[in-house]
């Protein structure tokens, strides 16, 4: 008995460490390179946001810490509040990407000779850069060349300067920043009916569903994840609309345009700006609204998961 | 730690050899960064590194040149990580960042030594903390470009008081054109407008006072340049839409005739010519006196060349930066095959321009108040950008003018 015991002991003592763990050590090995990118370049500098929003500094000299100072000012700036303002529009407005993008994707769910062409041709928006989109809008808005006021003038109304008015310039962005993000939502519907069930359909039209109720009680329900995944990538979009604000009015006019994001780069780091610890408290307070988000978002993943298990 | 040590020792090397610098026979690399990037710009500048790097057959010129409006915020990083010798930047209140946090040296000795003789006169543009920082290398003055053509059609002369400015501009209205184009998109055209109706209103000496955050916005002489300023805009003296444009976009509405003036500085001149107006239709006058008896206060901003003060290569950077601004050298770069601009060498010649000819008269004899640099630059930078953007909206909606004011002001406490 007792030799059997020694051989393995023996056996366990000749194997190295490594071998004896490698069960545990080699996943760590291969996570360890991206836990080490993702800890670099996204949590630590999270946390050092949050310590530099404590102080005032300029980005070269001393910093002084100066405690809740800069959350304190945010308060009573009203630039601040205008851009979170914007953003809550941003938010609920963008939204209106998923119904336009569900509405162009059961048009375009037909066989008809050519559909590869036109859903190809729907989707080309979101292909092109932000930029793009942006100078293609500011064109368009152009309060007397532009196409919309020739439109419109043609009706015989008056003119309207879009980007050129405080209140309608957001508005004006956010359709354009919906040109490209009603595609991107169409190519996720597109591809979610796809997976809709032939036979579900059918079942459901022997029980006399058309129209509105089909869609309603047979398609939309499988269509569930498209639509969990449209809303997570229309937040994300919205939260991140700063290219085509910088593009079209550059926050103006006179600032009436800024979201929380644009504003934290004018104050940190555009050419009047290098007000690091302000830069870092506005950077904070969207990462709490965008935490908001996020874990809403995981909660979801998190309780459907538990529901596949079951 | 090494780097200071090698500045040191750099800097004791080029004290000991002193006013023998630029004959001295220099060694290694001389790097620069430039923001010189505008196609004209740039050929000067590299012209001036190919030349100095000739007369230098032991250095070698390492030049590199970016983006304009990159570089306004690049320039940190530039000076923080690696720093090169020689970078380009601005004068007055624009270098206070750099200078507060030492990243550029202070070469008052250079200045002492007579490296610069000529600039006496622009010495004070560089000096701040009372040392210089650096050392200018061109400047251009602000005024009104305006159509000849159509003020010789209108039978218009050129204003020197505000009552024949706004006679002026009541013609040109009346005949179905705005008197001035300008772009505010970017703000700081605005700011432009708002030096020069301050500036002859209330006089340069309360201009800067007040860009030093002495007399708060809502002080009734600030009102009175408003008020000033709002006479031109209920008359509809501005294009409309104004917000929409940027500086650029503006011209064409002075090059179709549909706007008569430009509140500009002299760049727009290259501009306004390549767009296919001549030198018979394009003419440019002083900004005229709005309060009698007050000395012209003028804005004519100047760009500077500066030494890190992490430099490796000083001397050369000394030597160079001598070069640079030497009588020939400026006539030279600021001629019309050049930058087009006025040289910062009292002894270099002005280029035959009729532009930088009469901005060269009318700085050096009319602008007896005193020279500022312009509304971004006089002003601390968050100041230059709250104050701009209120100057858009009054712009636009000059009814807000309390808030606004409201708002300077409560930013100017804060700020100084």
């Amino acid at each position: 008995m007792s030799t059997t015991a020694d051989a393995i002991s023996q056996m366990r003592a000749e194997q190295s460490w490594m071998q004896r763990n490698k069960m545990i050590v080699t996943p760590l090995l291969f996570l360890l390179p991206g836990v080490l990118f993702f800890a670099v370049y996204v949590v630590i500098p999270i946390f050092q946001s949050f310590q530099i929003s404590l102080y005032r500094w300029d980005g070269l000299g001393e910093a002084t810490y100066i405690g809740l100072g800069n959350y304190q000012e945010l308060l009573t700036d009203r630039n601040f509040e205008i851009s979170l303002w914007n953003n809550v529009k941003w938010l609920v407005l963008y939204l209106l990407a998923i119904p336009a993008g569900l509405f162009i994707a059961l048009f375009l769910n037909q066989t008809v000779v050519g559909i590869r062409l036109y859903k190809s041709l729907f989707f080309f928006p979101f292909v092109l850069s932000q930029v793009v989109v942006g100078l293609v809008f500011s064109w368009f808005y152009l309060p007397r060349e532009g196409l919309l006021n020739n439109i419109i003038t043609a009706f015989g109304f008056e003119s309207v300067n879009i980007l050129g008015d405080p209140t309608l310039a957001t508005y004006g962005i956010i359709a354009a920043g919906l040109w490209p993000q009603t595609a991107y939502c169409m190519i996720l519907y597109l591809t979610g009916l796809n997976a809709v069930d032939p036979e579900q359909v059918e079942a459901g039209r022997l029980d006399g569903a058309k129209g509105w109720k089909m869609l309603w009680y047979v398609i939309l329900p499988q269509l569930k994840p498209a639509t969990f995944i449209a809303f997570v990538v229309t937040i994300i979009g919205a939260l991140r609309s700063f290219d085509l604000i910088s593009i079209m009015t550059n926050g103006g006019p006179f600032g009436s345009t800024r979201v929380l994001s644009f504003y934290m780069f004018e104050r940190a780091l555009s050419e009047f700006g290098f007000r690091m610890g302000y830069g870092s408290a506005i950077a904070v307070v969207l990462f709490f609204i965008m935490l908001f988000f996020i874990a809403y978002f995981l909660y979801s993943m998190w309780r459907d998961e538990q529901e596949a298990r079951r | 730690m090494r780097s200071i040590f090698k500045t040191s020792a750099a800097a004791l090397a080029a004290a000991t050899m002193l006013s023998g610098a630029a004959q001295a026979d220099l060694e290694g690399t001389l790097t620069i960064i430039s923001d010189m990037s505008n196609p004209g710009p740039r050929a000067v500048m590299e012209g001036l590194a190919a030349d100095f790097d000739a007369l230098h057959p032991n250095l070698t010129v390492d030049l590199t040149i970016v983006d304009r409006e990159a570089w306004k915020t690049q320039i940190r990083n530039a000076l923080s990580a690696e720093p090169p010798d020689v970078v380009n930047w601005y004068a007055a209140n624009r270098m206070a960042p750099y200078v507060n946090s030492g990243l550029f040296m202070d070469i008052s000795d250079w200045w002492d030594a007579g490296d610069y003789a000529g600039l006496e006169s622009v010495r004070g543009a560089m000096t701040m903390n009372d040392a210089q920082w650096g050392v200018p290398y061109t400047y251009y003055q602000w005024g009104v470009y305006y159509r000849e053509d159509i003020f010789n059609e209108l039978g218009l002369s050129e204003p020197t008081t505000w009552e024949e400015e706004l006679a002026n501009c009541q013609v040109i209205v009346d005949s179905g054109r705005a008197c001035y184009t300008i772009g505010t998109r970017f703000l700081w055209t605005a700011g432009g407008w708002f030096d020069y109706l301050n500036m002859r209103t209330n006089g340069f000496d309360f201009h800067m006072e007040l860009a030093r955050g002495e007399v708060p916005w809502t002080d009734d002489r600030v009102r009175q340049t408003f008020a000033n300023w709002r006479q031109l805009i209920d008359m509809g003296a501005f294009i409309e839409d104004h917000q929409n444009y940027s500086w650029q976009e503006a011209l064409p509405f002075m090059v179709n005739g549909q706007a008569t003036a430009y509140l500009m500085g002299n760049f727009a001149v290259d501009q306004l010519r390549n767009a296919g107006l001549t030198d018979d239709q394009l003419d440019f006058y002083q900004f005229p006196a709005i309060t009698e008896g007050l000395d012209m206060g003028e804005d004519a901003p100047t760009d500077t060349f500066h030494v890190a003060s992490g430099a490796q290569n000083v001397e050369a950077a000394r030597a160079f930066l001598q070069f640079v601004t030497s009588a020939d050298v400026q006539s030279r770069i600021n001629g019309p095959d050049g930058l087009g601009q006025l040289p910062v060498n009292a002894n270099a010649s002005v280029a035959d321009d009729e532009f930088i000819q009469q901005g060269f008269e009318m700085l050096s004899q009319n602008a007896t108040g005193g020279i500022a640099q312009f509304f971004d630059r006089d002003w601390p930078a968050e100041m230059a950008s709250i104050g701009m953007e209120g100057l858009q909206e009054f712009m636009v909606f000059p009814d807000n003018l309390d808030d606004i004011l409201d708002r300077l002001e409560s930013a100017r406490q804060r700020i100084y």
